[in-house]
């Protein structure tokens, strides 16, 4: 046995060094741990905050319907501004100068204007016309140098009645998300490598077909990310139609009860509360469908080939 | 088949006086050739002179400046009426490539598809062929380019001589009566060169009439029926592809041949 261990190797000694201080990582903690108790004692000490009446009046009927407005309108505001998104991008990347120097002016305008100053807008259209009457253009102008009497109008809505409330707050949030989204899509479709439409071309597919089979399919990749975030920005400026005012959402309904009540600081961080949480979800969303989203994109290695090239990577194996 | 300057009037494609520039620069200085269906001409020339783009042109993904240009008797691009040239719509020019295959140097598969859905993709979506028929098709071009049991990876998990395979076998499902192969082997390590060489081999013995421009002398030796010799936008010789290769008439051919043979 004594043999045994003269003969082998003796193993080599673990090191034992003073390990670096950090005691600015000490200090950090303690002012950081002191502020955090202040904060606390604040919450738990300080009555304005009647955390009873906040609990009691933040699931209401009014403010779980203004809950549900507000999701409704961020997905239905999402929904019609990627469409329109996606339509102003591709008008942008026309070969055709007009349709795209529309595009870029439309961008150009609503990417600029507040959402809540256009919000106040959309609701005023009514003042604008009474009746938006859908016809020919310019009718009563042609049927004068015609000689003729009359208007050439098929259809009339009353002006004040279309635009308020809902109608005109989601007006006004999907021409601004529209801009937004606009930009995020062209710069997906234009992250797609050229060769793609080139051998789709070659293949004799039209120009349309190539976008929606080829080049949307890989631009989603590069558009989805932005996207989540876009999501998360209009939940948060579903806000903004107090401008309207759209009285059923969710803000509206929760500074209802503070102003009724005079209780402001409870109901307010009720309003916060909310947010944080229903943020707090789409971006729980956000993250699996984008890792959904990359694992599904067609060009993936198999764990085999990825064993193989980590192998690689650490060299020497052939 | 010696198809040395065979004035045909069925040839295949037919270029008279192609000049084609980008901006001030000049890339085709009047091209003149023709290939006979069943040909298979092979395209070399230092990089820069042009060759590429001259084949480019014949599938009307470059627009020639002038000249003229036919494929199987139509022009590329344009229609002749009443001794004027117009433009083709989009919608004509497509339907023209249909009967023209192209194979890319950087193969530009479809990435999210599977190999048997980017060969499937054109007849289905083209030629709105139904899904069974494309599908019966594709697995059937996949088995002929040795890629039978990989019809389901995706290019990604490919390695670069089978992309390529598969970008042939997705030219071919098109039926295209000329094939364009624009430096099929230059992006591939060169122990996979010689797969792609064999589909193509067996495609030209097949009676597919090609065009490729390519580097591999020894393919444009063996299967290539014309050896074209282009430099600096220009056709410099033309001819059997073993005499160019062993007897070249020009210095510059000469040089050239010196550099890479």
């Amino acid at each position: 046995m004594a043999a045994d261990t003269t003969t082998r190797p003796a193993p080599p000694e673990q090191i034992k060094a003073v390990p670096v201080r950090h005691p600015g990582r000490w200090i950090a903690a303690v002012v950081i741990g002191v502020l955090a108790l202040m904060f606390v004692h604040m919450l738990v000490t300080n009555p304005v905050f009647q955390w009873k009446f906040m609990v009691d009046n933040m699931f209401s009927a009014p403010v779980l319907r203004g809950a549900r407005t507000t999701l409704i309108m961020t997905v239905l505001a999402m929904l019609l501004g990627v469409l329109l998104g996606i339509i102003v991008a591709i008008m942008r990347l026309s070969p055709n100068p007009i349709v795209s120097g529309a595009a870029w002016a439309y961008v150009w305008f609503f990417r600029a204007i507040p959402r809540i100053v256009l919000l106040f807008f959309c609701a005023n259209l009514g003042a604008l016309y009474g009746t938006y009457d859908l016809g020919f253009p310019f009718d009563q102008q042609i049927m004068g140098w015609l000689g003729l009497s009359g208007d050439l109008r098929f259809l009339g809505l009353n002006g004040n009645q279309i635009f308020k409330g809902f109608t005109a707050g989601l007006l006004g949030l999907v021409l601004s998300e529209g801009a937004y989204m606009a930009e995020i899509v062209r710069a997906g479709i234009q992250s797609v490598d050229p060769g793609q439409t080139e051998a789709a071309s070659a293949l004799g597919m039209s120009r349309a077909k190539t976008m929606r089979r080829i080049v949307l399919p890989q631009a989603m990749r590069v558009i989805i990310p932005p996207t989540g975030n876009e999501t998360i920005a209009m939940l948060k400026d579903t806000s903004l139609l107090i401008a309207v005012p759209v009285t059923s959402e969710l803000n509206f309904q929760l500074r209802a009860i503070g102003s009724r009540t005079f209780q402001i600081i409870p109901m307010a961080v009720a309003s916060i509360l909310w947010y944080l949480a229903l943020s707090s979800l789409l971006m729980a969303g956000q993250y699996f469908l984008e890792k959904r989203f990359s694992r599904g994109f067609g060009a993936r290695e198999t764990r085999n080939q990825r064993a193989e090239r980590e192998a690689r990577m650490v060299g020497g194996t052939h | 088949m010696d198809t040395e300057a065979q004035a045909s009037p069925h040839a295949m494609v037919k270029a008279e006086g192609v000049r084609k520039s980008f901006g001030s620069l000049e890339v085709l200085k009047g091209i003149d050739l023709e290939v006979a269906p069943r040909e298979v001409m092979c395209v070399i020339g230092p990089s820069g002179s042009g060759k590429s783009t001259f084949l480019r042109c014949v599938n009307h993904l470059e627009k020639i400046n002038s000249g003229r240009l036919s494929v199987d008797g139509h022009l590329v691009g344009y229609r002749e009426k009443g001794g004027k040239l117009h433009e083709l719509k989009d919608s004509e020019v497509a339907s023209q490539r249909q009967d023209i295959g192209m194979v890319f140097q950087r193969f530009n598969l479809f990435p999210h598809m599977t190999a048997l859905e980017n060969v499937m993709e054109a007849p289905s979506q083209v030629k709105g062929l139904r899904k069974e028929a494309c599908r019966e098709q594709g697995a059937a071009l996949l088995e002929r380019v040795g890629l039978g049991n990989r019809v389901h990876s995706y290019p990604n998990q490919l390695s670069g001589g089978q992309q390529q395979r598969v970008a042939i076998a997705r030219a071919l499902a098109m039926e295209p009566k000329l094939m364009l192969f624009d430096e099929p082997t230059s992006a591939l390590d060169p122990e996979l060169v010689g797969e792609v060489l064999d589909v193509m081999r067996s495609l030209a013995e097949s009676g597919m009439t090609m065009m490729v421009v390519t580097h591999e002398m020894g393919f444009a030796r063996e299967v290539g029926d014309t050896l074209v010799f282009m430099d600096d936008g220009a056709v410099v010789e033309a001819g059997d592809p073993k005499r160019v290769l062993t007897d070249p008439q020009h210095e510059r051919t000469r040089s050239f041949l010196s550099k890479v043979l």
